[in-house]
C-alpha cells in the first residue's frame, strides 16, 4: 500500500491527485503576477520546468497583481473570470476569500507534502493565513540607507529613522498606515506585543501619528516598490523602506552604495490564489500546476533568482547560490537568523478590520 | 356663407386627408428613419457607456446585501430600541444564528461583514470568526443563542454592533454619500466626522481649485503658441505642430517620470540652479511632491488640449481684420483686444472645458508627483476601487464629482454660452 502511494506521488507530475486525468485538463492557463524580477523568478523556477513536462500547455501572463482584487471582483460580477491563478499578497488573499472570490482549499489535499512526508499544512505552518491562500515566499518591508550619505555612523535600529538629529536628510516611507504606524509606536516606546492593543484606541492612533509628525517634513511617500531604490540611487533620500528584494537588486546587481537595515523588518507573504468557480477542466489544470509549483524543490529554486525566502520550512536548507551572480543567497533572505533577530509580524486580522478606518485617519493626517 | 365655411375648414392634401396630418406622418417617417440610422451607435452608447455608469452610480446607494444575507435578523431587529443601551432579545440572536448558518453555507457571511466593516471597524472579523462554526449550528437545539454567540465572540455583547446592523439594514443607504462628504450616521442622525477623519471635502476643494489653476496656466501658455502656429507660413507651422503633438504621442508615465527627474531636489533644475549659484547646495528648492509639482506636470501634459482648439479657431480669423483695424487708426493693443481677442474666445472656451474636465479626473500624475498635498479626489476614488474595494464609497465620490462638473458646465453655459464654443 505504501509502495503504491509513493508510486502515485512520484507520478503526480503527470497525473494530478484525485481522479482527474490529463485529458480532462484545459491546456491553456492565464497566470497573474507582478511582472519584473519577481515574475521572472517564477518563470525560471517553476513555469519553464512545468512546460517542459507538459509541452501541450500554453501559459499567458497578466501583470495585474497590484489590482488583482478589484479586477477579479469585476470579472466575477461580469460572470467571465479569465484568470486561472492569481499571485497576491496575503492581505489581498484574505479580502478575496471574504468576498467569496477565491476558492477555499484543503491545503493537505491539494499541495504536495514535504520530501520527508511532513504534511503541507505543517510544512507551511503559520504562514497559511487564509483558507484561500498558498504562500510562495516570505518577503519583508525593510529599510535601506546610503552608506555615503548617512554620516560616519550607520543606523542600527529602526528608530534611527525617527532620529533627525543623528541622521538628517529625507527618508522614503510607503504611503499607507500599515508598518509605518507600528514602527512609529514601537519607537515611541510601545512594546512589540502591545502594538495592536495600543493602535486599537483613538489615543494610540494619535500617538503613532504624532510620532510620524516629527519627521513628516522630511518624508517622501512612495507608492510603488521601485521608487525607494531610485530615490536612494539619486540621493533624494538618505534612507527609505521598500521590499527587501528591491534593495537586494540595488545592492548586489547594481552595486549601489546602499546597505540593508534589517531591524524591525516587517514580514509579509505573497502567494497563489485560485479564483472561485472555475470550470472543471481549467481548475484541474490549475491544481496540477499549483501542486508542482509549490513543492519543496520549486520554492527553493525560486530563491536562486530573487532574495525572498521560501514559504516552506523544508525548502530552507535547499536554498543555494544566486543563478547569475553566484553569491550565496541565504544571508540575503529576510528569514536568515542574522537578519531576523528583531522582526515585526503584522497582524492580518487586525488590519483587515481596521484598515479602512486607519486609512481615513492617515489620509486626513497626510493632508494636514 | 358657404364660401366662408370652405376656407375655414382644414386644408386637404391630394388624397383627401387633412394636410397637417399627412405632413406630420411624413415627418414622423423621416424622424424614424433618422433614428434607425443612428440606432446602432445609440444602442452601443447605451450598453457600453450609459448603463455601466448608471450601474456604478446605483452602487452609491445600494445596500441590499444586508437584508438579503440577514433577512431574519433585520426583521427581528426592526423593533429593537438602539438607544436603550440593552442588548436585543434572544429572538434576535436566534435569527442571527439562523441567518449566519445559511450565509456561511453560501459563503456570503464575510461579504456582509466587509460591508458593515466600512461603517464600524471590527465587524468584518466578527462575521468571519463566527462564520467559521456557523455551518454546524443546530438552530433548534443549540440555543439559547444569546449566550452561545457571545461565548463564541464577545463582540456580540456590544450593543453598537447591533446598532450598526439595524442602521444599515434598509435596502438603500445614504451612508456612502454621507461618508463622501465627511459625515456619518451618529446616534442622533447625520453628523460631521471628527476632524481627524475628514478628507473628502478638502480634497474636492483642492481638486477644483488646482484644476482651475491648471486650466488658467494652460490658457496663458497656449495662447501665444497657438497664435504663432496660426500665423506662420504653413511649412514652419507644420514643423512646430509636430513639436506640439510629439509629447502627445509619448506615454503619460514617461512624461510624468521625466518631470520627476527634472524637478527633484537632486534633479536637473536644482543642479543647474546650484551650479550657476542661484541657490546654495543645502537649500535646494522643493518643487516636486507638492502642489507645485502637480500643477507643472499637469499643465505640460494637458497643454496640447488647449493649443489645438485655440489654433483651429485662430486659423479661421482672416488677418485682414487686424490690418483693417490698424488702418482705421487702432493701436496694436486695441486692434488685438477689441478685434482679434473676441474672435478667439470660442477656442479658449473649448480648450478650457477640455482641459478642466480632463484635469478634474486625473489621478496618475498627481499620485506620482503630488506628494501629500498635491493629490486629487480621483486618487481616493482609485484607492477605493482597487485597494479598499469600497465601491459604494467610490461611486458616491464619483457621483459627487460628476454632479460638480455638470453644475460647472451649466454655469459656463449661463455665463459664456455653450454655443460660443468652437473646435474650429
Amino acid at each position: 500500500m505504501k509502495l503504491v502511494k509513493t508510486l502515485l506521488a512520484s507520478s503526480a507530475l503527470t497525473v494530478t491527485a484525485g481522479a482527474v486525468s490529463a485529458q480532462d485538463m484545459a491546456n491553456e492557463m492565464t497566470l497573474v503576477s507582478w511582472g519584473g524580477a519577481y515574475q521572472a523568478s517564477q518563470v525560471k523556477a517553476y513555469v519553464e520546468p512545468y512546460l517542459e513536462m507538459h509541452p501541450e500547455v500554453k501559459i499567458t501572463w497578466d501583470e495585474s497583481s497590484a489590482e488583482a482584487v478589484a479586477k477579479l471582483r469585476a470579472m466575477n460580477e461580469a460572470g467571465n473570470v479569465t484568470w486561472d491563478l492569481v499571485d497576491a499578497v496575503a492581505s489581498d488573499s484574505m479580502r478575496l476569500c471574504d468576498e467569496g472570490l477565491a476558492e477555499e482549499l484543503n491545503h493537505d489535499e491539494v499541495l504536495a507534502a514535504a520530501p520527508d512526508g511532513t504534511s503541507a499544512s505543517e510544512d507551511f505552518g503559520d504562514l497559511l493565513v487564509s483558507d484561500c491562500f498558498v504562500p510562495q515566499i516570505v518577503y519583508s518591508t525593510t529599510f535601506g540607507y546610503r552608506t555615503d550619505l548617512v554620516g560616519a555612523e550607520a543606523p542600527t535600529t529602526v528608530c534611527d529613522i525617527f532620529d533627525l538629529e543623528k541622521f538628517p536628510g529625507k527618508r522614503a516611507l510607503q504611503k499607507r498606515p500599515i508598518d509605518n504606524m507600528e514602527w512609529a509606536l514601537y519607537c515611541d516606546g510601545v512594546a512589540k506585543d502591545e502594538l495592536y492593543e495600543v493602535m486599537g484606541t483613538d489615543e494610540g492612533v494619535e500617538r503613532g501619528l504624532a510620532k510620524l509628525d516629527t519627521i513628516k517634513d522630511q518624508v517622501v511617500w512612495w507608492t510603488a516598490g521601485a521608487e525607494t531604490p531610485q530615490l536612494l540611487a539619486d540621493g533624494e533620500v538618505v534612507m527609505g523602506s521598500t521590499f527587501n528584494g528591491r534593495l537586494f537588486s540595488a545592492i548586489a546587481e547594481q552595486n549601489q552604495p546602499i546597505e540593508m537595515l534589517w531591524d524591525m523588518q516587517s514580514f509579509d507573504l505573497d502567494g497563489w490564489v485560485v479564483p472561485a468557480g472555475l470550470p472543471e477542466d481549467r481548475k484541474a489544470r490549475v491544481m496540477d500546476f499549483l501542486k508542482f509549483a509549490t513543492d519543496t524543490q520549486r520554492l527553493a529554486d525560486q530563491a536562486k533568482y530573487i532574495s525572498y525566502g521560501p514559504a516552506r520550512k523544508s525548502s530552507a536548507p535547499l536554498v543555494g547560490n544566486h543563478e547569475e551572480l553566484g553569491i550565496e543567497m541565504a544571508p540575503h533572505m529576510p528569514t536568515d537568523p542574522a537578519n531576523a533577530s528583531n522582526v515585526h509580524v503584522y497582524d492580518y486580522e487586525w488590519w483587515a478590520d481596521n484598515r479602512d478606518d486607519l486609512n481615513a485617519k492617515f489620509e486626513a493626517w497626510l493632508a494636514k | 356663407m358657404s364660401d366662408m365655411t370652405d376656407t375655414s375648414g382644414p386644408v386637404l392634401a391630394a388624397d383627401g386627408t387633412p394636410l397637417k396630418r399627412s405632413l406630420a406622418k411624413a415627418l414622423r417617417r423621416q424622424k424614424l428613419r433618422a433614428l434607425l440610422l443612428i440606432s446602432p451607435l445609440l444602442l452601443f452608447i447605451l450598453v457600453s457607456f450609459i448603463l455601466p455608469i448608471a450601474d456604478m452610480l446605483y452602487r452609491s446607494v445600494d445596500n441590499k446585501i444586508v437584508v438579503q444575507t440577514l433577512p431574519r435578523t433585520v426583521q427581528a431587529l426592526s423593533d429593537w430600541d438602539a438607544d436603550s443601551g440593552q442588548l436585543p432579545e434572544e429572538a434576535v440572536f436566534a435569527a442571527m444564528a439562523a441567518d449566519l448558518k445559511e450565509a456561511a453555507a453560501a459563503k456570503t457571511h464575510t461579504k456582509v461583514g466587509s460591508r458593515l466593516n466600512y461603517e464600524n471597524p471590527g465587524m468584518s472579523s466578527i462575521f468571519r470568526k463566527t462564520g467559521r462554526n456557523a455551518k454546524k449550528f443546530d438552530i433548534e437545539a443549540g440555543g439559547p443563542w444569546k449566550e452561545a454567540l457571545i461565548e463564541m465572540n464577545d463582540d456580540w455583547a456590544d450593543p453598537d454592533v447591533w446598532r450598526t446592523i439595524q442602521t444599515y439594514s434598509p435596502p438603500t443607504t445614504a451612508g456612502y454619500f454621507l461618508n463622501a462628504v465627511d459625515m456619518r450616521v451618529g446616534p442622533d442622525g447625520a453628523e460631521m466626522r471628527p476632524e481627524s477623519e475628514q478628507i473628502y471635502m478638502n480634497l474636492l476643494k483642492r481638486t477644483l481649485w488646482m484644476s482651475l489653476f491648471i486650466t488658467f496656466s494652460c490658457i496663458v501658455l497656449a495662447y501665444p503658441v497657438a497664435w504663432i502656429l496660426a500665423n506662420l507660413p504653413t511649412r514652419q507651422s507644420n514643423l512646430l505642430m509636430i513639436l506640439v503633438l510629439l509629447p502627445f504621442w509619448t506615454s503619460l508615465l514617461v512624461r510624468t517620470s521625466a518631470w520627476k527627474i527634472l524637478l527633484q531636489q537632486q534633479g536637473v533644475i536644482n543642479d543647474v540652479l546650484v551650479w550657476i549659484g542661484l541657490v546654495s547646495d543645502d537649500a535646494r528648492l522643493v518643487i516636486i511632491n507638492n502642489q507645485f509639482g502637480t500643477i507643472v506636470a499637469m499643465t505640460h501634459i494637458l497643454l496640447p488640449f488647449m493649443i489645438l482648439p485655440m489654433y483651429s479657431v485662430m486659423q479661421t480669423i482672416p488677418p485682414t481684420y487686424l490690418r483693417a483695424a490698424k488702418s482705421l487708426g487702432a493701436t496694436d493693443w486695441t486692434a488685438f483686444w477689441r478685434v482679434y481677442f473676441p474672435q478667439t474666445i470660442p477656442g479658449i472656451g473649448a480648450g478650457s472645458i477640455l482641459v478642466f474636465i480632463l484635469a478634474i479626473g486625473y489621478y496618475i500624475t498627481p499620485a506620482l508627483v503630488g506628494g501629500t498635498k498635491g493629490t486629487f479626489i480621483s486618487n481616493q476614488i482609485a484607492f477605493h476601487i482597487s485597494t479598499s474595494l469600497n465601491w459604494g464609497l467610490a461611486s458616491a465620490l464619483g457621483a459627487i464629482l460628476l454632479a460638480v462638473v455638470l453644475v460647472l458646465y451649466w454655469a459656463y453655459d449661463k455665463i459664456v454660452g455653450i454655443d460660443n464654443v468652437k473646435l474650429g
